[in-house]
């Protein structure tokens, strides 16, 4: 029984007592290992020794969160291990939303994201608004099930660079060009970028449906939305 | 695949999803098909979807010169068409539909089903018997119930696809929607379009046997 304690005792590393650098690397392997506590414990102890939030959100949040992305692409990692890693991203994004609102820092881009109408599912939707969030967009998430009034509403109330569709079922998909008919038809398409994903869709079904890109996961509509958005500016 | 060379392991090959074996075998032994040979690839699939269409290819080039008809039992099953690009490749046709659940509840009442209740969780015979290892296990659900709500949140029912009168299935599926926290619905279908299907599968293949013979 001691031996046991001793062996727990001995497996727990303190953080606290951890190198800079050597946190963040445990915090890649606790974002990883969805240790939600962890990553809490980590971000506050990154804070006080001077970090600012933008720089703990990159270096630390999203650069494991990528990590985690990649793995999962490759099939090491699955949906249960990225749902616990999105978790525990969450959980320091809760203590840096309200420093990086603080410093008033102007956003990459304003994006409105949803699951199309008939659709429910979420995960997808989720980890690409969190990660646009941590890629520092402001992110309007308009949730599940929308049809294309939603979309209007929210590009007429907030003004988006971007509109972000997700869709998982083969029965669901084919909404995505209603959406994108109608802002065609309503002669304001060409306002937006619009992004497509979801586990069904591929690039070919990106183009059938007018989108400006296919996301195949939440790292490439990271890198998608800020390079889209940057040749937009750059061709404005 | 409809002609060529000579079967030697049959003359009719069904490559089927390990999720609908039970009633593909059952839908053979009572049309006494003795020339229809299953081959199942992994249920477990179910989970996994962008594996099925390189699963099934390969299950295909395989069967090459040993089977003179070839048809794959799955729907699309959420390969987003790219199961349908494999079929067409090699001239095979699949069960109609979205998913397993479309063909065993029949594409117009899968669809009234979805229309009412976008937040549907469906079970069939297999997933009701597998429930535990098909979703708790994998998604590790006892382990983490914190996943639950982040991957059952949105549903609202849980809707079981009989295909047969099974008491013991029924208080499986039941359970798995008290699990999951869903209102419970169940709705026999029996085997639905899978056998229709397969039906029509089967004499469009012996007729193009015939006809291979009659000109030979």
């Amino acid at each position: 029984m001691t031996d046991e304690v001793e062996t727990q005792d001995e497996d727990e590393i303190d953080l606290a007592s951890l190198s800079t650098d050597e946190l963040v690397e445990q915090m890649h392997d606790d974002l990883y290992d969805g240790l939600k506590d962890e990553i809490v414990e980590a971000t506050n102890i990154l804070l006080e020794r001077g970090w600012d939030a933008g720089k703990v959100l990159n270096d630390a949040l999203v650069e494991g969160m990528r990590i985690v992305g990649i793995d999962f692409r490759d099939g090491i990692l699955f949906v249960p291990e990225v749902l616990l890693a999105a978790n525990a991203m969450k959980g320091g994004m809760g203590i840096l939303r309200p420093l990086l609102a603080e410093t008033g820092a102007a956003t990459v881009g304003k994006a409105v994201i949803g699951t199309v109408k008939g659709d429910i599912h979420d995960i997808g939707k989720n980890l690409v608004g969190m990660m646009w969030e941590g890629a520092g967009f402001e992110v309007i998430d308009i949730g599940i099930n929308n049809p294309v009034e939603n979309y209007l509403q929210a590009i007429e109330e907030h003004k988006p660079d971007i509109i972000g569709m997700s869709a998982l079922l083969t029965t669901t998909m084919p909404y995505m060009k209603v959406v994108i008919d109608t802002l065609v038809e309503q002669g304001i398409r060409d306002d937006y970028l619009v992004l497509v994903g979801g586990a069904p869709l591929n690039e070919e079904f990106g183009k059938a449906v007018g989108a400006d890109a296919y996301c195949r996961d939440a790292a490439v509509a990271v890198e998608t939305a800020k390079s889209l958005i940057a040749a937009k500016r750059a061709a404005a | 695949m409809r002609t060529g060379a000579v079967a030697q392991d049959g003359a009719v090959l069904v490559i089927a999803c390990g999720a609908i074996a039970h009633e593909l075998v059952a839908v053979i032994r009572a049309n006494r098909w003795e020339h229809v040979k299953v081959q199942c690839l992994p249920a477990a699939l179910h989970n996994d979807p962008q594996r099925i269409p390189g699963a099934v290819r390969a299950k295909i080039q395989a069967a090459k010169g040993r089977y003179r008809h070839l048809f794959v039992a799955y729907a699309d099953c959420g390969t987003g068409g790219l199961l349908d690009e494999v079929l067409q490749e090699a001239d095979v046709q699949r069960l109609p539909g979205a998913h397993c659940y479309e063909f065993f509840a029949g594409a117009r009442e899968f669809k009234e089903l979805s229309d009412e209740e976008p937040g549907t969780f469906y079970l069939t015979d297999f997933l009701a018997r597998h429930f535990e290892r098909l979703i708790v296990k994998t998604f590790r659900l006892d382990e983490h119930p914190e996943l639950l709500e982040m991957l059952f949140g949105n549903y609202r029912r849980l809707v079981y696809l009989a295909q047969t009168e099974n008491p013991a299935l029924t208080g499986m599926a039941r359970a798995a929607a008290e699990k999951l926290g869903l209102q419970f619905e169940r709705r026999i279908t029996g085997y639905g379009e899978l056998a229709e299907r397969l039906v029509e599968f089967e004499a469009r293949s012996g007729t193009a046997e015939q006809v291979a013979q009659w000109q030979s």
